[in-house]
């Protein structure tokens, strides 16, 4: 790999110690993936922020590499395990808060911006087209790459970190032009609305893509799509087929940059998207929890929230997860108080994914395809996706 | 007998070859206080990987597998170094935060389990002896 004089600096150690470090992975993974040279990020977003995944282990080697390490480049962090300030009422136990407290101390202390969302593209890491980023978060690295048409692959905690202190990342992948062309074409013979719909296509074309191994499709016949329903598209093709990228005819910004893909296409219809739904809705499910914002939740999906919850009482544990400074930004609008005195929870900072709440419910009702995934994985839960009004009139009933 | 391989991460390390055609998840795979495989119908299941020069094809499963390796080298139960056929960005990250010694680009069917081996990262050669 060819480096730069300050790229070379850096892997000798004269950066000190985090840069040496992070310099290392870096070049390792570009001889690897056989990267040329290195190409300047704009922005970083990290995941590996729940202490539940981290550890003891994982906190040690944060806190040595904040011991002189400081970034270089606006860096975001992804959902931690719980609440910051609400974390005692939802039911999060002390020497986990502590703990986590320390993960989140460790990441300051480095310069990053501590803001645990899954969605940094709706809270100030908002890059614009074409621009280079070391995202790891597999649904925010679908998003920038094919909503916004900026560029990232898919990275993980150490990886991102270390792109994050040097300001740098191995140009391949989702880099490179020639890697971003879509592979199977998906004609969609019917008509998609809300999040929920958007999950279970998200599913559908991740299934297949699994089987037939590849990873980017272009998908055709969606005549529009709003924000919330294709953030909820990304978490989902992202969790079932591990895509990063996708094109959609006239809705993504790279959709005619390269040609449609016209050897392998597959169409879509009605029963196939009902068969697919069917496959996220388990029998004999007793459900005790709701739980939407999977990805975080917008402000435009909290003001529905708070309209179909106004003068009603929930009668299910139910959380609304979201980005804190949407959150304030609920609170200012008077959303907050309509949902919480419906009995409602937020839960800002983390999600029904990363919390500690493995078999506390049984089982879950969510919009979220993504969300369906976890719950079974790794929360064993029973699981059920509905619209969102469906998800309230459950809590409410 | 020496195989030249691809560096992944400088040093060098002696010990007993452990061999497997599985491929190895660190995260969930391997408990990292014992060092012992417990991934279920694993080729490896209920063996110490603790101290051996760990031969396997590549990595998979989840990313939070690099933190492990780090928390199995703070706890003295890493192995002593590793050597695969092609390496994933999981193993490669864990075996650089956890300065193990590693190699890859080596046809692992020249190795058996027990053979005493010489694994030299920095310039990517695996000695049998």
């Amino acid at each position: 790999m060819k480096l730069t004089p300050e790229e070379k600096e850096m892997l000798n150690g004269k950066h000190g110690r985090a840069a040496q470090k992070s310099m290392e992975i870096l070049t390792t993974l570009g001889d690897i993936f056989e990267a040329e040279s290195m190409v300047k990020v704009y922005g970083v977003q990290i995941a590996g922020v729940s202490y539940a995944n981290l550890g003891e282990a994982g906190l040690e080697f944060l806190n040595e590499m904040a011991e002189d390490g400081q970034v270089k480049v606006l860096t975001t962090l992804n959902p931690a395990g719980m609440d910051r300030e609400n974390w005692q009422a939802l039911g999060i136990d002390e020497e986990f808060a502590k703990n986590q407290n320390r993960v989140i101390d460790a990441f300051a202390k480095m310069g990053i911006i501590t803001t645990c969302s899954c969605t940094p593209y709706l809270i100030g890491n908002t890059p614009h087209y074409g621009q280079h980023l070391a995202w790891a978060e597999s649904s925010a690295v679908c998003y920038a790459n094919s909503v916004i048409g900026a560029r990232t692959n898919r990275e993980g905690g150490p990886s991102a970190l270390a792109s994050a202190i040097t300001g740098k990342t191995p140009d391949y992948g989702y880099h490179k032009e020639n890697n971003r062309h879509g592979q199977v074409l998906f004609k969609i013979n019917t008509s998609i609305n809300g999040t929920d719909q958007f999950g279970v296509l998200g599913k559908l074309i991740g299934d297949k893509l699994g089987a037939l191994e590849k990873k980017i499709p272009y998908i055709s016949g969606i005549p529009e799509a709003s924000v919330e329903e294709l953030k909820s598209f990304c978490a989902s093709v992202a969790t079932y087929g591990g895509t990063a990228l996708f094109h959609m005819e006239y809705i993504t910004p790279e959709y005619d940059k390269y040609p449609k893909p016209s050897d392998l296409i597959f169409e879509i219809n009605r029963d196939d998207l009902e068969r697919a739904r069917s496959e996220l809705i388990d029998e004999d499910n007793e459900i005790d929890f709701i739980s939407i914002g999977c990805p975080h939740a917008t402000i435009h999906e909290i003001a529905n929230i708070a309209k179909l919850l106004k003068d009603k009482k929930v009668k299910k544990e139910f959380w609304i997860t979201t980005a804190r400074p949407i959150k304030k930004l609920a609170d200012a609008a008077g959303y907050s108080e309509i949902i919480e005195n419906a009995g409602a929870k937020f839960a800002a900072d983390t999600c029904c994914v990363v919390a500690p709440i493995k078999q506390r419910f049984k089982g879950i009702m969510v919009d979220s395809a993504k969300a369906c995934y976890y719950g079974r994985a790794k929360n064993k839960f029973k699981v059920k996706l509905g619209t969102m009004e469906e998800c309230i009139k459950e809590a409410t009933k | 007998m020496k195989l030249i391989g691809r560096k992944i991460y400088k040093g060098t390390a002696e010990g007993q070859a452990l061999v497997t055609k599985d491929g190895i998840s660190f995260y969930g795979g391997v408990d990292p206080d014992t060092g012992e495989v417990v991934e279920v119908g694993h080729e490896l299941e209920g063996h110490s990987v603790s101290g051996k020069i760990l031969v396997f094809p590549s990595g998979k499963g989840s990313t939070v597998g690099s933190y492990t390796m780090y928390r199995m080298m703070k706890n003295n139960t890493a192995p002593a170094a590793i050597v695969n056929s092609d390496i994933d960005t999981i193993i490669a990250v864990g075996c650089i935060i956890s300065e193990i010694p590693c190699v890859d680009k080596i046809n692992i069917n020249n190795i058996k389990t027990g053979q005493n081996l010489i694994v030299n990262g920095t310039e990517g050669i695996v000695e049998v002896k």
